[in-house]
């Protein structure tokens, strides 16, 4: 039990490094601003094959380890980049790798990880049913070798930048099944034939972060039987087990942008001169930012280890969501540290804080709320009685 | 066609670059190492020709500690095919001659076709080791270019200066020494990284390289002194009062800056 990066992954660290200084302060407020998608930073993950590194080599991947992204992804948040653009492209297609056909992962993962092919929409969340996935009404009607879905689905991103849409939807009511996670089922959408058509119509989202996400209205939509993933009402099995990557990857963005948040502040606290000192010498500047410091290292290892259980082929449900649980907090925590060290400059655009905290807000709620992981640390580890 | 680039390994550009206050040497320890960036440009092309013209090795060479096979490997990540290391205790600090004797032996032992350099490193931006090289193995130079055309038999490139550029040509075996004109190097990928794992690694001490080099024998540059350079002092402020103009002439006059 080793956590010291590799030779390969130090490596891995540099490449990702240079990559990103072709990407500084200017290239993200320009792009925030305009609310754009940052075309030319995904580009430029795509080239290096990045965003296909998880994808075996069989199919023309790169055969990474969840560790191998986890240290890309938290370069990235390092050195100032928003990874949220195209983090998708890495992990959404483990539902085609794990659940999918013969056919359908000889169909689709050569050309996603050629990046010819991408896939960065995921649907699952609705208006109505937040959370309580049981609940959602999306419905899919087998009509001979179609099914035929009508529903609403809400926070589907990059729906812009992606071509094909992963989805669930139930093909069995609520109602009407015994186990209420039983009747939903994985269909893979090609996305912009269905907005074209009409079939899928996406309403944008204005957020307080330049992502995009929006709400879709599902209307007759059609998609061929052979496009239906895994067995049908066996779906949310399919999208649950790719929660537990997807956790330890974006646990790695927070680490990476907590620890951009400390760089960031550090070296101002040490030029930044108020009555004549650096104000770096405070400890009421010192303290805040020691803490954060020691808290991200702290969801750090936990990220580690809940890696570790993952790539031996575990499940580590504990291990995931309490490495989410406290990189969500230790970014927050070093985002009002590095705001405060920066006074009145933090809400500067020039400065970048005030583009990052806005950033630093959503993973506490996103992609999954920190109170139902503790509401599934509290009854699934503890074995208190389930709260809701 | 075996082309071998000289790969050194420095401290970054991009942070603090210290000296020992005692031997003059870099503090190799104290900053983070990556290959030079000049010669990261000749690599750039030696990899790209190799991708264009099938039957082409690059192989990356360098003269350093064991702790610099990370920063080499790098030369591979990007697609170097192989790198061969010299490494010898006796090599410590050695100075510039010695360092062209030493790759100039190695080259010998490796073969080659052509040879590529930067025309200085970032660190000791000494700038005459391509020349060096090309005395002690006999070979044209054409040093300072800022693109290479190379054909089975004949290298040449431009040398651009302020006021002219020189077309240069020479046939091979020769040493070309690339500027920061020179086309930007590409990242290392994914692959590259997980690939540079299986090629081959060379480390070779002195006395492998079947050379007779006097490493003892007195040392050709020697360090005097070395003083720590002063900290910046702060500037004149000028109060002006309506009379900027005056006091900036009078200014420019006293400093005979015009």
């Amino acid at each position: 039990m080793s956590y010291s990066l590799t030779e390969e992954q130090l490596a891995i660290q540099e490449a990702i490094n240079d990559l990103s200084r072709g990407f500084g302060d200017d290239y993200w407020r320009t792009v925030d601003r305009a609310r754009e998608y940052p075309d030319a930073f995904v580009a430029a993950l795509t080239d290096g094959g990045w965003l296909s590194m998880l994808i075996p080599e069989e199919y023309g991947g790169g055969g990474a380890s969840i560790q191998d992204a986890s240290v890309v992804l938290e370069a990235l948040e390092r050195n100032g980049c928003s990874s949220g653009a195209a983090h998708a492209q890495m992990y959404t297609m483990g539902v085609i790798l794990r659940h999918g056909s013969d056919e359908q992962k000889q169909r689709y993962l050569p050309a996603i990880a050629e990046g010819s092919l991408r896939l960065q929409s995921f649907a699952v969340t609705e208006p109505d049913a937040g959370t309580d996935t049981t609940r959602i009404r999306t419905f899919a009607v087998r009509e001979g070798d179609e099914y035929v879905i009508n529903g609403n689905k809400i926070w589907t991103s990059r729906v812009q930048h992606s071509d094909l849409l992963i989805l669930l939807a139930r093909t069995s009511r609520y109602e009407d099944v015994e186990k209420k996670t039983d009747g939903m089922s994985v269909f893979i959408v090609d996305l912009p034939a269905a907005l074209q058509s009409g079939q899928i119509v996406a309403k944008k989202i204005d957020t307080m972060v330049n992502h995009e996400t929006n709400e879709l209205a599902i209307v007759n939509l059609r998609v061929p039987e052979e496009n239906l993933i895994g067995d049908e009402g066996k779906g949310f099995r399919c999208i649950m087990s790719g929660m537990n990557s997807e956790r330890i990857l974006v646990t790695s963005e927070y680490i990476g942008a907590g620890l951009w948040f400390i760089d960031r502040a550090c070296a101002y606290a040490q030029q930044r001169e108020v009555f004549g000192r650096p104000i770096g010498l405070n400890q009421g500047i010192q303290f805040p930012l020691a803490q954060a410091y020691a808290e991200l290292q702290a969801a750090s290892l936990m990220r580690w280890r809940a890696a570790e259980l993952f790539e031996e082929g575990g499940n580590p449900q504990f291990e995931v969501n309490a490495a989410k649980l406290l990189g969500s907090q230790a970014l927050w925590a070093a985002a009002n540290a590095a705001f405060d060290t920066h006074g009145g400059f933090a809400v500067a655009e020039e400065y970048a804080i005030e583009r990052r905290f806005r950033e630093a807000r959503l993973p506490s709620i996103a992609p999954i709320s920190n109170n139902i992981v503790l509401a599934g640390i509290a009854h699934g580890t503890l074995g208190l009685p389930k709260s809701y | 066609m075996k082309i071998v680039v000289l790969v050194k390994d420095v401290p970054d550009t991009y942070g603090e670059r210290t000296l020992n206050l005692e031997t003059g040497l870099a503090e190799r320890d104290k900053s983070d190492r990556v290959i030079d960036e000049i010669v990261e440009r000749g690599l750039e092309f030696a990899i790209s020709f190799a991708e264009q013209n099938e039957g082409t090795e690059v192989i990356a060479l360098s003269m350093a500690t064991e702790q610099s096979s990370a920063t080499i490997r790098k030369a591979l990540a990007m697609g170097a095919d192989r790198a061969v290391l010299v490494v010898d205790e006796a090599l410590h600090g050695a100075d510039i001659t010695l360092t062209a004797q030493v790759l100039a032996a190695a080259l010998s032992h490796i073969g080659f076709d052509l040879i590529v350099a930067g025309d200085q490193s970032t660190d000791g931006v000494g700038g005459v080791i391509p020349a060096a090289i090309a005395e002690l193995l006999d070979i044209p130079q054409l040093t300072r270019l800022a693109s290479i055309e190379l054909s089975p038999d004949r290298v040449s490139g431009p040398r651009t200066s302020e006021r002219v550029t020189l077309t240069l040509t020479a046939p091979l075996p020769a040493i070309v020494s690339v500027t920061e004109r020179f086309a930007e190097p590409r990242f290392a990928n994914f692959k590259g990284i997980m690939a540079a794992k299986k090629k081959p690694f060379e480390v070779l001490s002195l006395s492998e390289l079947n050379a007779t080099i006097d490493v003892m024998s007195a040392p050709r540059s020697i360090m005097t002194n070395i003083v720590a350079k002063p900290p910046r002092q702060a500037g004149v402020k000028v109060v002006a009062d309506g009379d900027t103009a005056q006091h900036l002439v009078e200014f420019l006059k006293k400093n005979q800056l015009v």
